[in-house]
């Protein structure tokens, strides 16, 4: 269910698109809406390097519904080299693999089947930069 | 401004109540409210207020003020539901306290009310994760649990702690919930046991990590005119306040920093004319060690990266400079999502009656009860005063 809504999400979960701030030069995502008065113009979308640190880590045990399959599995914070602090899975790795501020870059994985009709979101998470 | 006295508070016992409904648990909680106050006709109720966080995920249940109203016998009743995740019953404490100081009400319930072990594990943590950033997190897989982990391995990074430092807070709720009867974990833990516990989101162990669970409790607020024609101790509901952060961590600029916590606490104590130094005993959003550490960090208790520090040398104990959990806190009263902040006000109650027997904070007279919405996106603070 919710095509329409994981479809809206496509530039955001595909592309990291944020948005950036045309006068201050201030980067944010997920993109937000103006502010009361403000110009929304003055918000320009821009993609992400998909590039950044790992802020914190957490894997899980006990998962939602629609994530059974995955548990245990790896979850963080990154800060990203444009400054947002985005909450994501973390992949390719194991737990003993991870270590706050070590640098992590963006994949494009899937994050949920929804079963019953065949809708496979797609996203971001991110994983250790190979070396 | 007309100020609130809560002349009522009774909760029923929380827990795994498979026998029963989410009306059943709310008619004991208000018919227990009401036969500790034979002096007042429930007829005299002019609305109440329902705090509920999980009816439609998880209790089936829907437009659950007139529900409930028609439930606990106060059909006809101007109900309003109040939803504000785990803050709900914060928040509809303020609601009632503001329905006294308009004028428009003389005498209000608040009822708290959660049934959630209809649904199995992942039903709840989904509904849970619902009151973080759905798009922005919960879509990623990530918990409300895990999103606590996620702070509390941070703090152990900025401020050089081991996962052992935050024992002390499920060791205390625990020593205290196995003196109350109603609690749902009665019985004590120690450190050894907190260390040897099995990891549920890193660095979050099972013996951290509070369990959700069904209960009801209620409290009766009256204006002073009708509280003073009343026998029982005077207890006024002093200040109260209510605020709002991004309920997304990533958005804050200090994710170890709850500023709506703050906030509140700052303006309910401001209300109440009182400062946090004179506050003798807390409730607060305790589910894991971390959650109580950053709370009172936030309010101001402690010092940054201080109160797992001040916890192990006892300052959260009944005898303890900021007495926390004396029924037992989230981790072993039980978490009761939307209704846990009318259980909070049910126990400062006791403490301010001097009813609270072995985990009574000597000459308690000033009590403060603080729930947090999801990690903070609603932060509700209520300052309740013995005169």
């Amino acid at each position: 269910m919710e095509i329409a809504r994981h479809w809206r999400q496509r530039a955001a979960r595909y592309r990291l698109q944020g948005q950036r701030h045309r006068e201050t030069g201030e980067v944010r995502f997920p993109a937000q809406p103006p502010a009361i008065g403000e110009d929304p113009a003055v918000w320009e979308a821009v993609e992400l390097s998909g590039r950044g640190e790992l802020y914190s880590f957490s894997v899980l045990r006990q998962g939602p519904d629609g994530y059974e399959g995955l548990v245990p599995y790896p979850v963080g914070m990154v800060r990203l080299e444009e400054g947002p602090l985005v909450a994501a899975q973390l992949t390719d790795c194991a737990e003993a693999d991870l270590a706050i501020g070590q640098s992590v870059e963006m994949v494009t994985r899937q994050l949920l089947d929804t079963g019953e009709d065949n809708v496979l979101v797609y996203g971001y998470k991110f994983r250790p930069v190979l070396v | 401004m007309r100020p609130s006295y809560i002349v009522s508070a009774a909760a029923t016992a929380v827990g795994e109540h498979y026998a029963r409904s989410l009306s059943d648990l709310a008619s004991e909680a208000v018919r227990s409210a009401f036969a500790a106050l034979p002096e007042v006709s429930p007829e005299r109720v002019g609305a109440l207020f329902v705090a509920n966080a999980m009816g439609e995920a998880l209790a089936s249940q829907g437009q659950l003020g007139a529900y409930l109203a028609n439930a606990v016998g106060l059909r006809g009743v101007p109900a309003f539901r109040v939803e504000a995740a785990g803050a709900s019953g914060g928040v509809a404490l303020h609601q009632a306290a503001q329905a006294i100081a308009t004028g428009q009400c003389d005498l209000v319930v608040v009822l708290g009310a959660e049934k959630v072990t209809d649904r199995l594990e992942g039903a709840l943590e989904a509904a849970l994760a619902l009151h973080t950033d759905a798009e922005a997190e919960a879509i990623h897989g990530l918990t409300l649990t895990s999103q606590w982990a996620l702070l509390m391995r941070r703090y152990m990074h900025e401020y050089n702690y081991g996962l052992e430092a935050f024992a002390p807070f499920p060791v205390n709720a625990h020593a205290n919930a196995a003196k109350n009867p109603q609690a749902l974990y009665r019985f004590a833990i120690n450190a050894d046991k907190y260390r040897k516990a099995g990891m549920v989101a890193s660095p979050l162990n099972m013996l951290d990590c509070s369990t959700v669970a069904d209960g009801a409790a209620c409290v009766i607020l009256a204006a002073e005119s009708l509280a003073r024609e009343l026998p029982g101790p005077l207890i006024r509901l002093a200040g109260t306040a209510v605020a709002t952060d991004t309920p997304s961590l990533g958005a804050r600029r200090n994710p170890l920093d709850l500023e709506a916590a703050r906030a509140s606490a700052h303006v309910a104590l401001g209300r109440a004319h009182l400062g946090l130094s004179n506050v003798q005993v807390f409730e607060l959003s305790d589910p894991h060690g971390i959650a109580a550490t950053l709370a009172l960090e936030s309010i101001g208790s402690y010092d940054r990266g201080e109160a797992p520090r001040h916890a192990a040398d006892g300052a959260i104990a009944p005898t303890g400079r900021t007495p926390l959990a004396t029924a037992g806190g989230y981790k072993a009263r039980g978490d009761i999502v939307g209704a846990s902040g009318v259980y909070q006000v049910v126990e400062l109650v006791r403490q301010l009656r001097g009813e609270a027997g072995p985990t009574q904070v000597a000459d308690a007279r000033v009590g403060l009860a603080q729930t947090l919405g999801g990690l903070g996106a609603t932060a509700a603070t209520a300052v309740i005063v013995a005169e």
